[in-house]
């Protein structure tokens, strides 16, 4: 990526940020409000970013979009496809239809009829029942009868061999023309049901994602930018544009992501936490590798339980327009003036005691009016200063790896409540740009191929095991775009299938690597 | 007779009891209690019974899913498996069941009775073999106290069924049904030699359902009110909290179909300064701090979320997980001579003798009883 002009936009609920990066620097950023226009949204922000750094549209190389547009979709229940569900399982798995733990209101928009047919494979491969083609083609009949558009396929263990699910989309296909079809062994990991929750939640957004897509290429098409442009994945890595419209679901939950790799990127930490202070809440994360830890359970989505994996990120009730209160005990929020802080603190010259107050107070904050602030009690002022710290550096040592102190990213308009020391913190890193670190994440992301098999070990080495799924990955990335030469192993998991003789393992390999340009 | 129908809540809240109850193992109850809250809107009933109630020459049927659970979430059940075991071995003895039974109520064994009795419309007994889960078939109570080893019956989602009429130890038992869970693809379901009623009130763990259910009620309750749910754990289990902290290290390894490896727990707050090691063979077997052995098998080592009162499984265990770690003192049954060879830290390969944590005492049956 070295010189590569990259833009990249993140679209949140309430502001839009872009940011113009000429290989690792950053040239310019922009924070506009979201509009319900998405698509023009994020043009108007390019526009601006553009402008701002006096960049020619032409000498643009890649535009990064991370959007929350989807998400909402689900959250909102609008714009969803009716989704047939078609699972290849013979005799197996049938206690546990399809949709069976999703909210009634939702499967009730979504749920196009589901097809249990015979297919599938056990542990080791060997099919479950051979694949049930007529039953394929009843099941198509009746989906085209009811005009379904939009058809799920899940296989029994499809990461151990993923033909049948291929085969049946080709017969799909043939059925039902123009269908977006959806293959659960590109969207989730092991686990029958969340996979498959993934895969029809993945169906019933095409439909919304191809209009986004489509979308967004007509807004760009008025920038005068030759450039491709990419969508960032809830892991944090790029897909194309034709990538996004078939696997939309992997594009919902990359905003906290995005914002985590922005600030690996900003402050060249790889091994971090970092503490994000807002108006109103504190969250902290940690990077690992340069990438967010992530939490152990699947993540939840509009009720749903899905495989994705979320980063881990605490959040409390701590922020820059946290109210002071001091009758009685001393408290520290948990409520916020919010946005209204330049007019509601002291320190504004309005009639609030917040935390920010506190902190100029303290001297160790330079906004406002510092003589606004002088009145207030030296004792309040050093108890409230140790109580903010304290708490920041408590949430700080449960998230963090090992009882050593470890480098700290510390960012967000709030990020003056905490001075220049830290428990727990043996350096504190306070990059610039970082109000825009989720569109700068976005910019500088990378991308990834991820693989998982189950594999016997009994007259295999691990060693071999892991070093095929590993090389199945790194084929994955380049496919998706990546520089062989910059691939990187992201992650390796390996579980056993315990209780059982002979060594069974579940092994997934992750991999990164910079963006061909 | 009283009996106790269930609803939905209450399988809700028994599947989150049986996970605590799991003690890291047994697999997650969570796809067998979506099984049997589609039965019950069926129409089914699941009734449980007191095992006090059950008459002396009641047959009762021992039911569990065997196999690796990174297999039954992916090829899950077919639905019918357990009422296929019922049936042979009716066919095979020539006698009704009356009653189904757990082996183990921790973890997704709690649910695979009632699914069964759902379909055939027979009682589930409140009581189970081992008032926590254990990684192997004659580490009951019933096979500590003379349960015969066969005839038993294994069967799977396609109909394929095996029975084995002779089997000349528990242990070998054991090794016959594994040997053909591999054959049926690494998931079916077992159950061994009807029992009789009268034994089974003698030398089941009582209530353990009603246990599972209680605990469940508490951390749910809890975090309704925004209260502690590790604390509300500790008080309605009669049970200590050993420690709360985070995971700091978590090394695993398999062998022999065991996964082995230990877990490391620094206290966090109050416990700031002490480490926790936790011995894992599928399940949590010992606990020791700096001072010693704080807890050990059969004795119960449940670890929960810190915040929610989530029993986390010991393959999910990671490193930075906040937790807090609790012993439950085990029944009785669990705690004479004859059960701790079966099932005592002797058994599992430590060269010390068991010493208790806590007092046991017997779980009383749910309000869904009636008074």
């Amino acid at each position: 990526m070295t010189g590569m002009v990259r833009v990249g936009v993140d679209v949140g609920g309430t502001n839009t940020d872009a940011a113009l990066l000429r290989g690792s620097e950053v040239l310019a950023t922009v924070k506009v409000a979201t509009s319900a226009d998405v698509a023009g949204g994020i043009a108007a922000a390019i526009r601006a970013v553009l402008a701002a750094a006096r960049m020619a549209p032409r000498r643009v190389d890649g535009v990064m979009i991370g959007t929350t547009h989807l998400l909402n979709a689900v959250v909102e229940r609008r714009d969803l496809s009716r989704v047939g569900s078609l699972r290849l399982c013979g005799r197996a798995t049938r206690a546990l239809p399809p949709m069976i733990d999703w909210p009634d209101d939702l499967r009730r928009r979504i749920d196009g009829g589901s097809s249990l047919v015979g297919g599938g494979l056990n542990y080791d491969g060997s099919p479950i029942a051979s694949l049930d083609r007529t039953g394929i083609r009843a099941a198509c009949r009746d989906w085209r009868a009811r005009g379904i558009e939009a058809v799920a396929i899940c296989s029994v263990f499809a990461m151990v061999d993923a033909r049948m699910e291929i085969e049946a989309a080709a017969i799909v296909a043939e059925e039902l023309p123009g269908a977006a079809i959806s293959l659960s062994h590109r969207i989730g990991r092991n686990g029958l049901l969340r996979r498959e929750n993934a895969t029809i939640l993945n169906a019933s957004l095409m439909h919304i994602g191809r209009q986004m897509v489509g979308a967004f290429r007509a807004a760009f098409d008025g920038l005068g930018l030759g450039c491709p442009f990419y969508l960032t994945q809830n892991d944090g890595t790029l897909m194309s544009t034709d990538f996004a419209a078939r696997f939309p679901v992997l594009t919902i939950a990359s905003g906290p992501t995005n914002s985590m790799r922005g600030a690996a990127f900003l402050s060249g930490l790889s091994d971090a936490a970092v503490i994000d202070i807002g108006g109103t809440t504190t969250d902290i994360g940690m990077l690992v590798a340069g990438f967010p830890r992530s939490r152990g359970e699947g993540a939840v989505i509009g009720g749903v339980t899905t495989n994705f994996r979320l980063p881990d990120v605490h959040s409390f009730g701590l922020g820059g327009g946290s109210v002071v209160r001091t009758d009685g005990a001393l408290r520290i929020g948990p409520d916020s003036v919010g946005y209204r802080i330049r007019d509601e603190a002291l320190c504004f010259g309005g009639q609030t005691l917040t935390a920010t107050d506190i902190a100029v107070a303290a001297g160790i904050a330079a906004v406002g009016d510092p003589a606004l602030v002088r009145q207030l009690d030296d004792a309040l002022v050093g108890a409230a200063t140790s109580r903010m710290r304290v708490a920041v550096a408590a949430v700080l040592d449960r998230m963090k790896p090992s009882a050593d102190p470890i480098p700290v990213v510390l960012v967000g308009g709030g990020s003056v409540l905490v001075g220049e020391r830290l428990a727990g913190a043996s350096q504190i890193v306070r990059p610039e740009h970082f109000g825009s670190a989720n569109a700068i994440g976005a910019a500088v992301a990378q991308v990834s191929g991820e693989c998982e098999r189950v594999v016997s070990l009994e007259g295999g080495t691990r060693g071999a095991a892991i070093e095929a799924s590993v090389a199945e990955a790194k084929r994955r990335a380049v496919d998706a775009g990546a520089v062989e030469a910059s691939i990187t192993l992201a992650e390796i998991e390996e579980t056993p299938l315990s209780y059982l003789p002979g060594n069974v393992v579940r092994i997934a390999a992750k991999v990164v690597g910079d963006l061909a340009a | 007779m009283k009996f106790w129908t269930l609803d939905e809540p209450d399988i809700d809240r028994i599947a989150l009891g049986a996970g605590i109850l799991g003690t890291g193992g047994g697999g997650n109850p969570y796809l067998g209690s979506l099984v049997a809250k589609a039965l019950l809107r069926e129409g089914r009933r699941i009734c449980l019974v007191r095992p006090s109630d059950l008459a002396a020459d009641a047959q009762v049927l021992a039911l569990s899913g065997i196999g690796a659970p990174t297999v039954g979430v992916e090829r899950m059940a077919e639905g019918d498996e357990g009422l296929r075991v019922v049936r042979a071995m009716e066919d095979y003895t020539g006698r009704r069941i009356d009653a189904l039974i757990a082996d183990e109520v921790g973890g997704s064994n709690a649910m695979t009775p009632m699914i069964a009795a759902a379909k055939l419309d027979i009682p589930v007994v409140d009581a189970d073999g081992m008032g926590r889960a254990f990684p192997e078939v004659q580490m009951t109570t019933f096979f500590v106290h003379g349960h015969v080893s066969h005839p038993a019956v294994l069967a799977d989602f396609e109909g394929n069924v095996m029975v084995v009429t002779a089997a000349t130890s528990p242990q070998m038992l054991e090794r016959l049904l594994r040997a053909g869970t591999v054959a049926m693809g690494c998931t079916a379901y077992f159950g061994t030699a009807p029992m009789s009623g009268a034994f089974v009130a003698r030398y089941a763990v009582p209530h353990s359902l009603s246990q599972a259910w209680s605990l469940g009620q508490t951390v749910l309750a809890a975090r309704a009110g925004k209260a502690d749910p590790v604390a509300a754990i500790v008080a309605a289990s009669g049970g200590a909290l050993l420690l709360r902290g985070k995971v700091s290290d978590v090394q695993r390894s398999v062998t022999g179909g065991f996964v082995r490896g230990r877990l490391t727990v620094d206290g966090l707050d109050e416990d700031a300064g002490r480490t926790l090691r936790i011995d894992i063979q599928n399940e949590n077997l010992v606990a020791r701090d700096a001072g010693g052995v704080l807890v050990m098998v059969p004795d119960l080592i449940c670890i929960v979320d810190a915040e929610t009162g989530r029993p986390i499984g010991t393959e999910e265990q990671r490193y930075g997980l906040r937790v807090a770690v609790v012993a439950l003192p085990a029944h009785a049954l669990l705690r004479s001579e004859a059960a701790l060879g079966s099932v005592g830290p002797r058994a599992f390969g430590y060269d010390f003798d068991y010493a208790p944590v806590g007092f046991s005492s017997e779980a009383l049956p749910a309000p869904g009883y009636g008074a």
